[in-house]
């Protein structure tokens, strides 16, 4: 009896694991393959200019060793001599042939095809690129730029979207479903439709060419985030707010003392977000903002490319500085994160 | 009676009050905006002197004389096509096996995740890079397999599929919402199709699709919104070409209003999306009475 029950289990138990085991394959084969811009992005980085346009690539950089040898630099070579491996440096060529000088004892000259000898090579991380980068464009200015927006985008964001989404969450008036629910139809909204008369709007109020039309906007509320936070507002018990009216406490005061104290993680979660699309955005910068002095991260990296197309290697060490704020926020907020998408994903 | 009223009103007026920031804003940037465009696709006007008037030649210009809109709307909509099923096959079947709880889900999940925090832009040139037909990873991947890969965002054939290829690589973002769709649906419907003999390729089709599908659903509407969206990619990596293979319709719109000025023709454009993006969204609403099931409807 009790090993017929175990039985089918037993095979059960195995289906699963080998069930477990081919999704992990699947899964390793497709991390490797998102891994790999990635990698080639961090390896391009710390590259010299020759490394960069090797073929074939050249994963982890590594460059020809050179020695002195009466002022001049040489390139080492591990050659066979008399059948025996040697490593000599290349002094001069003659046609194929090479006169090869041993570095210890310059004495020892020895003349053999060059092609039979290899280059020697060492790892080398050119770690200098990153400065580089950064003095070859004013990134100081796109950065101070970036984070002017960044930070005020973020306390407009999170200013208007509270009052608004308590206002929705909480007060029942005439019209407040049918305005919830145009609130909600402006996501289906393409941002083209309004463009141009805002375009229009700012040029005409001299705002063109400023940052006031990437932070401003942002003080009046969006759809995304409004939605977000009335959830997580209604789901909080209301008795609190009536036990707060009968203490004598305002509206105002229930908002900044009820409601936002036990809303962190979602009010959090919009912050995490605004921070990153306002980092990230390059769409509305380009519109708006046209004088290098006003350049955000995104656009000055995008100038940057035009000027450094060949120079692989600055390109990838500015665009890796640009791609780690986003990638620290993303690993040490992940909960929050993925929270958020999902809250505007799902229930959305 | 009469306090119970002014007490309703009071609360009227705060409500009111508290969400007025986006009641000034929706008149400010969205309402007003809204009929200042569709006015201005009646015109011609290009901010330096005065629109005038021109009733509907935006319109027929735009569906009779420009073959660059067709072309612009085609290049999209191959793009919608291919690209959004792919992202939605490739983002469904990588959230399937996280959810099979293998080992180390977080850890997957912020691999799979990570390129869509990443900024537009400097993805874009990382894809440069790796798309070089001369010296880029991508073409000596393929060398390796003895396939000689063609010129990519330099070729007029190649430029689109490159883009198309290099969407896959934001196939988390699609994930992580059917991943958490997955683990909302209860085990138990499961363990009851098991005891019923139920395989794992029925538990797929009976179960686990019939449940996603809202979800689904939700990623194919925004997928298509999205693709009518597309634009750092293509502006920084082809500018829409070569030979316009490229040129996405946002792409077009943006040269329009802001390279050539044109902004009464980029509004018809801009408004001739709209049209476009609702009736698809409409489309894929109404098709869903056929394939979306939503909980309830069963006791229904």
């Amino acid at each position: 009896m009790r090993t017929s029950a175990t039985k089918p289990q037993r095979s059960k138990k195995r289906a699963e694991r080998l069930e477990k085991i081919i999704g992990l394959v699947i899964l390793t084969i497709g991390a490797v393959a998102i891994s790999i811009p990635l990698l080639w992005m961090i390896s391009s980085s710390l590259k010299g200019k020759n490394a960069v346009n090797a073929f074939p690539p050249q994963w982890i950089p590594r460059e020809p060793v050179k020695v002195e040898l009466d002022g001049r630099a040489c390139y080492l070579y591990d050659i066979p001599i008399d059948g025996e491996m040697r490593r000599l440096a290349l002094y001069r060529k003659n046609g194929p042939t090479g006169i090869f000088v041993d570095p210890e004892n310059p004495e020892e000259q020895y003349e053999a095809p060059v092609l039979d000898g290899k280059r020697v090579t060492r790892i080398k991380f050119h770690w200098e690129n990153f400065g580089l980068a950064l003095k070859a464009a004013p990134f100081a200015r796109y950065a101070l730029n970036t984070l002017l927006i960044v930070v005020f985008g973020t306390i407009g964001t999170l200013l208007s979207c509270t009052l608004v989404a308590y206002g929705f969450a909480r007060f029942r008036a005439p019209g407040m479903n049918w305005l919830f629910l145009l609130l909600l139809a402006t996501v289906m909204l393409p941002p083209q439709v309004t463009l141009i008369p805002t375009f229009i709007l700012f040029t005409r109020i001299h705002w063109y060419d400023t940052l006031y039309p990437l932070i401003i906007p942002t003080f009046f509320a969006n759809a995304w985030d409004v939605f977000l936070l009335r959830q997580f507002f209604m789901s909080l018990p209301r008795e609190l707010d009536e036990a707060a009216i009968i203490d004598g406490c305002s509206y105002w005061c229930i908002l900044w003392k009820i409601i936002v104290p036990q809303s962190f993680p979602a009010l959090a979660t919009v912050a995490i977000f605004t921070m990153l699309y306002a980092w990230n955005d390059f769409y509305e910068p380009l519109i708006y903002l046209q004088s290098p002095e006003h350049w955000t991260l995104a656009l000055g990296l995008q100038g940057f490319n035009a000027l450094y197309a060949k120079q692989g290697h600055l390109l990838m060490a500015a665009s890796l500085m640009m791609v780690v704020p986003p990638v620290l926020i993303f690993f040490f907020a992940q909960r929050l994160f993925i929270q958020g998408v999902v809250v505007s994903g799902i229930k959305g | 009676m009469f306090k119970s009223i002014s007490l309703r009103r009071r609360e009227s007026l705060w409500g009111y009050f508290f969400i007025s920031p986006w009641v000034i804003g929706f008149i400010i940037f969205t309402a007003g905006p809204m009929l200042a465009s569709l006015v201005l696709s009646l015109t011609h006007y290009d901010i330096a002197s005065s629109p005038i008037f021109v009733g509907f030649d935006n319109y027929v210009k735009l569906f009779t004389g420009d073959p660059k809109f067709w072309h612009a709307l085609r290049v999209t909509m191959t793009y919608a096509f291919i690209a959004i099923p792919l992202n939605l096959i490739f983002g469904f079947l990588v959230a399937y096996l996280l959810n099979l709880r293998v080992p180390g889900v977080a850890f997957w999940r912020t691999i799979y995740y990570l390129p869509s925090v990443m900024p537009g832009v400097a993805t874009a040139l990382l894809w440069g890079l790796l798309f070089n037909p001369r010296i880029g990873v991508i073409n000596w991947l393929l060398s390796l397999v003895g396939i000689k890969g063609p010129g990519w965002l330099a070729s007029p054939q190649w430029a689109l599929p490159a883009l198309i290829l290099m969407s896959l690589w934001g196939v988390g973002g699609g994930m992580i919402i059917y991943l958490a769709g997955l683990q909302g649906i209860p085990t138990s419907l499961y363990e009851a199709a098991q005891i019923d003999g139920a395989n794992r390729w029925q538990q797929l089709t009976r179960i686990t699709l019939p449940l996603m599908s809202p979800v689904i659903f939700y990623n194919l509407v925004t997928g298509i919104i999205g693709t009518f969206q597309y634009f750092t990619d293509a502006y920084v990596l082809t500018g829409g070409g070569p030979v316009d293979a490229t040129l996405f319709y946002n792409l077009y719109l943006y040269k329009q209003a802001f390279t050539y000025r044109n902004m009464g023709y980029a509004s018809a454009l801009a408004w001739v999306l709209f049209v476009i993006v609702l009736v698809f969204t409409l489309l894929v609403f109404k098709s869903s009475d056929l394939w979306v099931y939503y909980e309830g409807e069963m006791r229904g």
